[in-house]
């Protein structure tokens, strides 16, 4: 009993392992916060284009020995931008510019890895390395977290008034552009924040899952976001915690929980669950 | 007591691709009027409702309301707006109180939380739209007149003073246009000014009060009667209306006169043997159709 207490203590009597807590819980709980609004303003496929967009710009903040977030800023800018133009200067789609885009960029990166391969870690910016988060990266993600969750606390009614009726929130007089842009810098820092913690192929999961998961449970709003914050935080934590144990990738098995999450509410949600309608 | 104003002066507008939406726009409407923004789509009518509410910059002129910009009357919470129900997500996880609350905020502190005073707002303005039952209700649980009453009710609990309607009618039937038209005058005899958007020509005589003619600028603005004139709506349509005439038919004596009807497939618009409009409604115009009876004669 004793023995098995002491194995369960196990992972918390290494600091990179507690470091590795305290940053998925924090990363769950923010990308939980911001996943209802992307959700419900349809921004997955952003998410997505921008978590693979700036897979370069870390290869090359590597190469120039440069903080990666650094890299991952003026990546996911110059991204951006390139959407912006593909979309003003063609007809196409916007979901046809976006798939060109980052796919444009995430082959750039794979390309810089794959040339410099003692110098850039494609496993890591692709898989992300929670294990290796060091001290001043965790103060970092911790600073971020602290904004980012305070604004959104303060300011969510806003931003619910912004995504649900943007004309009216302008006739009242909120800088509903303003708030939008905050809410897209907001995504930005969280998806290079989340770069490190589960990898760019799952940033968007933590972006996402939480939100659908919690937009099945309930109708109102408040209530949607203290769900997806609770799912994207305890999931974080558990999912940290269970790697330890399957020696798994932290990512995978923080993503994987969140998925059995959704699954489980997709079926069995009080209203919205597919086996408990009619 | 100030009455509202809204003035629009020498407003036009050209998008950044050259296109010129608006010519030199100009009207001024004041509180305690239900006045219709009428045009075919392409007139300019989105964009001259998109410049009154400050969502885009005229190239030139002004927008002015009760005499200050519009971000200053924004601020005030005196614009308010009920959006078409196309553009609403009605999957989105509020109720009907959250949205009615959301009329609320500019009265609220920074945090926006609810006092006491903004609770009996909300409250008021679902009884009186008769949806204080629903108010639990998500809303894309409710039927389409239900949910066009909510968005009043938003604009009842803000207080707004100059109230703005984007194709109120699409989509609901004509039960409930009417009850929407009853709250709207309501609202007008509170003195609030309504600007209601819309193409559908048969109902403009029915609830408007005055009339803005819209093509690429203003044709003619005032008073229904005097606006919605058969060689002013021909300049405003061309020839995207129906045109009826009814020279020979069974309803009418033949005297040389005829009645007309104008439709652009939805409610019609009629107008009779003298070129004056005729209404569905006769309750309140007892004196018109008193009128028309000595005109016309034994």
């Amino acid at each position: 009993m004793l023995a098995s207490l002491a194995t369960l203590l196990e992972p918390l009597h290494y600091d990179y392992m507690v470091r590795a807590l305290v940053a998925s819980l924090l990363v769950g709980a923010v990308g939980g916060f911001l996943s209802c609004f992307i959700t419900l303003r349809g921004w997955s496929l952003m998410g997505d284009a921008l978590s693979h967009a700036i897979v370069p710009g870390v290869a090359v903040a590597y190469l120039l020995n440069l903080p990666f977030s650094i890299g991952a800023f003026f990546s996911g800018l110059l991204a951006s931008g390139a959407m912006v133009l593909v979309k003003q200067r063609t007809k196409l789609r916007e979901d046809v510019v976006i798939g060109v885009v980052f796919t444009t960029f995430f082959a750039a990166g794979l390309l810089l890895a794959s040339l410099y391969p003692a110098r850039v870690d494609l496993k890591t910016i692709v898989l992300g390395n929670i294990l290796g988060i060091a001290p001043s990266d965790l103060w970092q993600l911790m600073a971020v977290s602290a904004v980012a969750l305070g604004f959104l606390f303060m300011k969510w009614r806003d931003l619910m008034l912004v995504t649900f009726d943007e004309r009216q929130a302008m006739a009242i007089g909120l800088p509903a552009r303003r708030l939008q842009f905050l809410l897209m810098i907001l995504l930005s820092a969280t998806a290079v924040a989340a770069l490190q913690t589960v990898g760019a192929l799952l940033v968007v999961g933590v972006l996402v899952t939480p939100g659908a998961t919690a937009y099945l449970l309930t109708d109102r709003f408040g209530k949607m976001i203290a769900i997806s914050t609770a799912i994207g935080g305890s999931t974080g934590v558990i999912g940290a915690y269970a790697s330890w144990f399957f020696n798994g990738a932290t990512g995978g098995c923080i993503v994987t929980l969140q998925t059995i999450a959704f699954v489980m509410v997709w079926l069995f949600a009080p209203k919205h669950g597919i086996l408990m309608r009619r | 007591m100030n009455r509202t104003s809204l003035e629009v002066k020498n407003v036009s507008v050209r998008y950044p691709g050259g296109h010129q939406a608006l010519r030199d726009a100009s009207f001024e409407l004041r509180g305690g009027t239900i006045a219709g923004l009428v045009g075919v789509n392409g007139s300019g009518k989105s964009t001259l409702f998109k410049a009154i509410m400050g969502f885009l910059k005229p190239t030139s002129g002004s927008v002015l309301i009760n005499g200050q910009p519009v971000t200053t009357a924004q601020k005030a919470g005196l614009v308010a707006y009920v959006p078409q129900a196309e553009e609403v997500d009605w999957d989105y996880p509020v109720s009907v109180w959250d949205v009615v609350m959301m009329g609320r905020y500019g009265h609220m502190n920074f945090l926006r939380i609810p006092r006491e005073a903004d609770k009996r707002a909300v409250e008021e303005a679902l009884n009186r739209v008769a949806m204080w039952d629903y108010r639990d209700r998500q809303i894309g649980e409710l039927s389409g007149g239900q949910k066009k009453r909510v968005f009043l009710a938003r604009a009842l609990a803000q207080g707004g003073q100059l109230i703005l309607l984007d194709e109120p009618f699409t989509g609901v039937d004509v039960k409930t246009e009417e009850s929407i038209i009853d709250l709207m005058r309501q609202l007008r005899d509170d003195g609030a000014l309504l600007l209601v958007s819309t193409h559908n020509l048969g109902s403009v005589p029915e609830f408007c009060d005055e009339v803005v003619l819209i093509n690429r600028t203003v044709l003619a603005y005032g008073a229904t009667e005097g606006v919605f004139t058969l060689e002013n709506l021909s300049e405003a349509f061309g020839g995207v209306l129906r045109h009826f005439h009814f020279e020979s038919s069974t309803v009418q004596s033949h005297d040389g006169r005829n009645v007309q009807l104008l439709t652009d497939d939805e409610r019609p618009l009629v107008f009779g043997k003298d070129g004056h409009l005729e209404y569905k409604d006769r309750s309140g115009r007892e004196e018109l159709v008193k009128k028309r009876a000595e005109e016309v004669g034994p």
